[in-house]
């Protein structure tokens, strides 16, 4: 056997994402020597809402992560041959729900349902009848009376197996004492058995069942749900993090050098800002679509493309909104630059640069963090809106956005398809609350004015 | 003062021109109206011809900037730049790809747009302002805690939430209004309720908890125990101290999407079928219709940088300090 | 008695910033609770008028208030209380003020609350009111808005909004500390003469013993959310009894004191959430006894009677006092050497920019033609109120700000004609300590790196890593601070430790200038008396010469060799420390040592000044102080006096003098 089992694929996004954590984990070493920044996130750590949020963030973070580990599997060939992969391109959530994935239906159908959702005509039959699934209750037979029962049976297992695994949980934390945080360890703790019962049953659900139902190509609507996390995870975090080092670089600038540099800055972000945003992220998505219509050889696989639209949207969204960050930037500059300690090394000739980085840019950490959680459910949000418009991210890319613009076709049908249009609100409902509520909690620690 | 708005005003020109060289640099630039046509017209029906008649259709067929074969100054003006960017000042935007007037359906269009945003803008604002003093009034207490949780809840909903379940509920539920449509005169009044009432209940909870902020924030200075100090009842201090100086930063955020309010909502008059500048630029979107989407930029930005202009003035009428310095 | 305060305690979570505080004040009485920054006075006014901020509240105790029990009154009744019985105005009158609001209405509103009069009668009593306050013109400032008034001016807005209800009690917090000293002496004049003939019981809250001396008939010590001790003013001057009290006055720095050391309390107040087995002031007490530590000190009459001495201490009799560290006078002169500092002519202008196309229409003239010379090893003094151009012209001579013109000479070498590159080399020379220690440390970087910045960017600092690392423990411990604290950040020190870290980051390039810039204004007295030791012991030890921007008397006469006296910019009297301060000649200086109130409550032949300084965007043609001058006439309209010179180093700009 020549070649591994699978091929490792590295889009752009994951490299970016990966960039990103590795950021993070910096910032994180860099802030633990700084007893200020310590204290801040040791009053984020004590705010038990923020802790239950962090939590559920985890959570989702975690699906995305794993969503991020791309590949391709190895196709069979004869011995001896150079390996061949497959088109297609998966991660490591995709072999974790590979069930999931692969147990389509033909249509529509309701949550735990065992026939389709419309009638069809039927081989052997004049009538138009509810079709049977292929998987969704599949191991009842013919005996569909059992369903009820059943139902209740995995539901049950579902619950017993959470709370197993949450009492598990608990027993190591105790057996490692997990910190001293009494407050946080305890939200951790009440925030993690909700979720913990709710994957319990979801996963002895989706055993027989589809949880959420089917879409009109018949794809798991639980599937698209999760899937759609990682687009929603890398919109609101790459977005910002595309624009962090203009924004940085512009706001310090304008502030500390001020004259025409300021001037120069101010008029480019105003000018920027002065166009709707809607409008010139459309604008801009037309012009990208057309570069990427126009240049298919640029791309290996459909996912490369989807990947690379992805990151255009990013890119373009952060276009539009580092100038709010930037004007943010400049003013606080501003202050600094009249602080006592600015001169103090002015006094000993540090030059402009020096003085920009060693006394500005760390004391301007704290905005950035408080605006890069509070514009990531901005985010998430507006992707939604920008994919029902048209102008988010690639069809084929699996966002709450793009779930929601294919269900809304359905929103005429009676009886109502509504499921997953409610799956994806739900699923985006907890992810941008868990974000706000820990935004806030950020903010109340960071933020020097509210912390008086 | 009067020298103050003439200063912004002439402080605008730099910035429209700005605006129109990106948006000319975004639509010509980045793609030629090569690519455009070849995108249109899908990859089978390309041909040299068919791509040329497309550009003479829509104007396209011009040098960019500068036309070596025109004499004089036609030199100039015989381009796509100056027909297609430099004319939007003069209020020519061309037409569309259906051959309509852009600036006359802008004119038609105006109307229903400011039906919907302005009493959705005013009664918004109305609302989350009192919602924001309430808070403050019972500040500290489980109302104003269970105010807040409510608040962040509800801007954590996708604002298409909103549309799609208010829709589904008084409508295919309730059966009290129409699910969508317009028409002109009193009668729209029971196409408009259904989409100001969603507005507003989808704004309420970030600008509520936005103005609560500045309240609290205000309530914390010096001239606030003050006038507690004078033996002001808590209501007086409220209202007369605290809103008075609220309002100058409140103003800021407010006054400069008023203009605005022209260009409508994409995605209510998409859903309720009003036909807008909201549901035009979004049909210009899905149809690629690069002309409508230009010109909306274009429009989009006049009336930001005109929000600005008010901002100021206005910021300059509610300050003392500013007016008479 | 009008007020009785009884056992007042109020908590803030764990802290309690004030506990067990009690007195009385008689009805037409002067109190004035004493005490350094955090000591809790503010709160125990707040905590009298329930004003407390929504974190803090009333634990226990009592405050009546005319026989009223306030802590029981309804909200309702409370109101009434306020701005009715009792008026109070506060430090700020810059923020105090309703900034949207006109001064008329916002004294009317209380009109109508408490005298029950409306529109043209209230508008009238107003115009009273402000007239009463000594606000000229007062039908015209009922239409202004407070950013129109000057600080003494809004304060006195302050007072009439508090008389507006004709309250029988008066409290005053810190009523005059943002003001300037003269504007002080006109507002502490005001509140006396309101007081007597109002016959206004008046509780004032300050940290200043001057600002006691002058105005009070009894003192409270507050120390660590306690009253220490309680005295009637005259005893308390004559014979402090709290081992607290005796060390605040010996912390003062006056003209006897020069050349010596200044006597220091050691340490720092506790934090307010310290919980006391025994006395609050143990840690810092000299006269510390085993029973000290372990109860807490029962009030002891030194004075019998109601409202004889009281001390909170175990030391029987009265507290030894500190023997008085009489200085040796002046150091030695040597006089044959060159300036190291000589400014001529500077000005420092900052455009006004107006109309359409922001033509400069005019300048604000900062610093405008000012001159002075510093010798090596010798403090030079630049005294003046805010506002007078002082921190302008120490910024310009560092070249921090580039001057508008003039001439720079430090040690013979001009400076304002150099590049940034050219002056980097002469920056070892001269370095400045700034006023505020919580805002000249970055809060970011280590005490270490704060320390050895200077050595990098100039380097003057030793070769290796190593080398550094001793240089900054060295200066750490000529600061008075422990070498090993090198790797702590700035919150983790008190104001006073912040402020030795300050001159240690100076002193690593071996400067030979230090421009001190208000280094002690943002510290308490004794405080201030450590770093002021520090200095005179770091000028002897290093032959620094210090140019020394203040607006403290007490400071100047204690520390200075030369005096300059700043007004809108220019020097106006210039000489030795005796010259300029025992036998000044600009009647400005003279005004303004006369405003400084002393300790022995002694007054002097008063030249009081009226009105504010002018902007100085606009300043007076002519002499610029002339309508401010009592002595004016017509020859100083006319132009701006020559310096004139009284002996070898006297220099007046006064035709007058």
């Amino acid at each position: 056997m020549s070649g591994m089992a699978v091929q490792p694929v590295l889009l752009w996004s994951d490299a970016l994402l990966f960039v990103l954590i590795g950021v993070i984990v910096a910032l994180v070493l860099w802030a633990r020597r700084q007893d200020a920044l310590r204290a801040a996130w040791a009053r984020v750590a004590q705010n038990g809402v923020a802790m239950a949020a962090a939590t559920v963030l985890g959570v989702f973070v975690l699906i995305g992560l794993l969503d991020s580990l791309h590949y391709r599997a190895r196709l069979e060939s004869p011995a001896g041959a150079t390996a061949r992969y497959a088109v297609e391109v998966n991660s490591a959530l995709d072999a974790l729900l590979a069930d999931l994935r692969l147990r389509t239906e033909k249509t529509y159908s309701a949550p735990l349902a065992t026939h389709l959702f419309a009638r069809e005509a039927l081989e052997n039959s004049t009538q138009r009848e509810f079709p049977r699934l292929q998987y969704g209750g599949a191991h009842l037979g013919e005996n569909l009376s059992g369903r009820g029962l059943d139902i209740a049976v995995r539901v049950l297992r579902g619950v017993g197996g959470g709370l197993v695994v949450w009492l598990l949980l608990m027993l190591l934390a105790r057996r490692i004492k997990v910190g001293a945080g009494g407050t946080a360890v305890r939200a951790v703790a009440v925030t993690l058995l909700p979720i913990l019962l709710l994957f319990g049953v979801a996963i002895s659900l989706s055993g027989g069942y589809h949880v959420f139902g089917t879409d009109k190509v018949g794809q798991d609507v639980l599937y698209l749900s999760l899937k759609a996390i990682r687009t929603g995870l890398l919109i609101g975090t790459l977005t910002t993090l595309v624009m962090l080092p203009a924004a940085l670089l512009l706001g310090i600038l304008a502030g500390y050098v001020g004259g025409w540099v300021d001037d120069l800055i101010q008029y480019v972000y105003t000018t920027l800002s002065s166009i709707p945003g809607v409008l010139l992220i459309a604008a801009a998505v037309l012009m990208m679509q057309v570069v990427i219509d126009t240049h298919p050889d640029w791309f290996a696989t459909s996912a490369e493309r989807a990947d690379a639209r992805l990151l255009a949207l990013c890119l373009i969204l952060g276009m539009t909104s580092w100038t709010g960050v930037a004007r943010l930037l400049r003013g606080e500059t501003l202050k600094l630059r009249e602080l006592e300690f600015v001169q103090a090394a002015q006094a000993f000739g540090v030059g402009p640069f020096a003085i920009m980085r060693r006394h500005i840019l760390p004391n301007l950490m704290h905005i950035v963090l408080i605006s890069l959680v509070m514009d990531f459910s901005g985010l998430v949000l507006a992707e939604a809106v920008l994919s029902y418009v048209g102008v988010g991210v690639d069809p084929t890319t699996i966002s709450f956005g793009t779930m929601i613009n294919t269900a809304r076709m359905e929103l005429a049908r009676e009886p109502m398809v509504w499921w997953s249009l409610l799956a994806a609100f739900s699923f985006m409902f907890a992810l941008v609350l868990a974000a706000n509520l820990f935004a806030d909690a950020v903010r109340d620690a960071f933020d020097p004015r509210s912390s008086a | 003062m009067l020298a103050y708005i003439i200063r912004r005003l002439l402080y605008a020109i730099p910035i429209l021109i700005g605006v129109n060289l990106l948006t000319f640099a975004l639509f010509f630039v980045v793609n030629t109206p090569d690519d455009m046509a070849r995108m249109q017209l899908g990859v089978k029906r390309v041909t040299p011809e068919a791509i040329q008649k497309w550009k003479a259709e829509r104007g396209y067929d011009k040098p960019l900037l500068w036309n070596a074969t025109a004499a004089g100054s036609a030199a100039l003006t015989d381009t796509i730049f100056f027909s297609k960017s430099v004319r939007m000042f003069a209020g020519d935007f061309g037409r569309a790809d259906d051959g309509r007037d852009i600036a006359r359906e802008i004119g038609d269009r105006m109307g229903p747009s400011l039906a919907i945003a302005l009493p959705t803008f005013v009664l918004g604002l109305f609302v989350a302002i009192s919602f924001a003093l309430l808070l403050v009034f019972f500040r500290a207490t489980a109302l104003d805690f269970g105010g807040v949780v409510l608040c962040v809840a509800m801007m954590s909903i996708s604002g298409l939430f909103y549309i799609i379940g208010g829709q589904w509920l008084v409508s295919k539920v309730w059966h009290l209004v129409p699910i969508s449509g317009y028409s002109g005169g009193l009668d729209a009044a029971k196409f408009l309720i259904l989409p100001v009432i969603i507005g507003v209940i989808g704004g309420i909870g970030s600008s509520a908890r936005w103005y609560r902020t500045i309240f609290l924030e205000e309530i914390t200075r010096d001239y606030v125990r003050t006038a507690r100090a004078k033996g002001l009842p808590e209501r007086v201090v409220l209202f007369r101290h605290v809103l008075r100086n609220a309002m100058i930063p409140i103003l800021t955020g407010v006054v400069v999407v008023i203009p605005s309010l022209f260009m409508g909502s994409l995605l209510t008059e998409s859903f309720f079928g009003i036909p807008g500048l909201g549901s035009y630029t979004i049909d210009a979107i899905n149809a690629q219709d690069f002309a409508v989407v230009r010109s909306m930029v274009f429009i989009g930005s006049v009336l930001y940088i005109f929000g600005l202009l008010l901002t100021d003035v206005s910021y300059t009428l509610a300050d003392p300090r500013v007016r008479l310095q | 008695m009008i007020l009785s305060v009884k056992d007042l305690t109020i908590h803030i979570g764990a802290a309690r910033p004030v506990e067990g505080v009690s007195f009385d004040i008689a009805p037409g009485e002067c109190f004035a609770l004493l005490g350094e920054s955090g000591c809790g006075k503010s709160m125990t006014a707040l905590g009298i008028m329930r004003l407390l901020p929504l974190a803090a509240q009333v634990a226990g105790g009592a405050v009546e208030f005319e026989g009223n029990d306030l802590l029981a009154l309804p909200e309702s009744g409370m109101r009434d209380v306020r701005g009715g019985g009792i008026g109070m105005i506060f430090q700020e009158p810059a923020t105090s003020l309703n900034p949207v609001l006109t001064v008329g209405s916002q004294i009317v509103e209380a009109l109508q609350l408490h005298a029950g009069l409306q529109g043209a009668a209230a508008r009238t009593r107003a115009a009273e009111l402000l007239d009463q306050v000594g606000i000229p013109d007062p039908r015209r400032r009922l239409d202004e808005y407070p950013f129109q008034l000057s600080g003494g001016l809004r304060q006195r807005v302050m007072i009439a909004i508090a008389l507006a209800g004709s309250p029988r009690l008066l409290i005053a917090d810190e009523p005059t500390t943002a003001l300037d000293v003269t504007i002080q002496a006109q507002v502490l004049d005001l509140l006396d003469d309101l007081r007597r003939k109002q016959e206004m019981a008046l509780l004032l809250i300050t940290h200043d013993l001057g600002v006691v001396a002058r105005m009070a008939d009894r003192v409270g010590v507050m120390y660590a959310g306690q009253l220490v001790e309680v005295a009637p003013r005259r005893a308390f001057f004559a014979h402090p009894a709290h081992p607290y009290s005796v060390r605040l006055f010996a912390a003062l720095p006056d003209a006897e004191r020069r050349g010596g050391r200044l006597a220091t309390i050691p340490g720092s107040v506790p934090a307010a959430d310290v919980r006391h087995a025994g006395c609050r002031f143990v840690e810092r007490c000299s006269e510390v006894m085993p029973v000290c530590r372990s109860a807490p000190p029962p009030w002891r009459e030194v004075d019998a009677g109601p409202l004889g001495q009281r001390v909170r201490c175990f030391l029987p009799g009265a507290a030894p006092g500190v023997a008085p560290t009489v200085g040796a006078g002046e150091t030695p002169l040597a006089f044959e050497s060159k300036p190291l500092l000589d400014v001529t002519g500077l000005q420092v202008h900052f455009p006004i920019r107006r109309g359409i196309l922001q033509r400069v229409v005019g300048a604000v003239r900062a610093v405008d033609g000012m001159s002075l010379q510093l010798m090596p090893g010798r403090t030079l003094a630049l005294v003046g109120e805010s506002g007078c151009g002082k921190t302008t012209a120490g910024k310009a001579m560092l070249q921090l700000l580039r001057p508008t013109a003039g001439s720079v000479l430090l040690d013979g070498v001009e400076l304002t004609t150099r590049s940034t590159g050219e002056l980097r080399p002469l920056r070892a020379k001269m370095q400045m300590v700034f006023q505020d220690p919580f805002a000249s440390l970055n809060p970011r970087l280590r005490i270490g790196d704060i320390i050895a910045e200077g050595m990098q960017a100039l380097g003057t600092g030793a070769k290796s890593g190593g080398d550094m690392a001793a240089r900054v423990g060295t200066l750490l411990e000529q600061v008075g601070l422990r070498a090993d604290m090198t790797g702590r950040y700035p919150h983790e020190f008190s104001g006073g430790q912040r402020q030795r870290i300050a001159i240690a980051r100076a002193l690593a390039v071996n400067p030979q200038l230090l421009i001190c810039d208000e280094p002690t204004s943002a510290l308490d007295v004794s405080v201030q008396a450590q770093i002021l030791n520090l200095l005179s012991d770091l000028q002897s030890e290093l032959k620094l010469a210090y140019l020394f921007i203040t607006h403290n008397i007490a400071v100047v006469d204690y520390l200075a060799h030369d005096v300059a006296v700043m007004y809108l910019g220019r020097v106006v009297e210039r000489g030795s420390a005796d010259e300029v301060l025992r036998h000044a000649r600009h009647p400005y200086t003279k005004a303004l040592l006369a405003a400084v109130p002393r300790i022995d409550g002694l007054g002097k032949a008063v030249v009081k000044l009226s009105g504010d300084m002018p902007s100085p965007a606009n300043p007076p043609a002519g002499c610029h102080f002339h309508p401010r001058c009592p002595l004016a006439d017509e020859a100083c309209r006319r132009s701006y006096p020559a310096e004139r010179l009284f002996g070898a180093t006297h220099a007046v700009r006064c035709i007058k003098a």
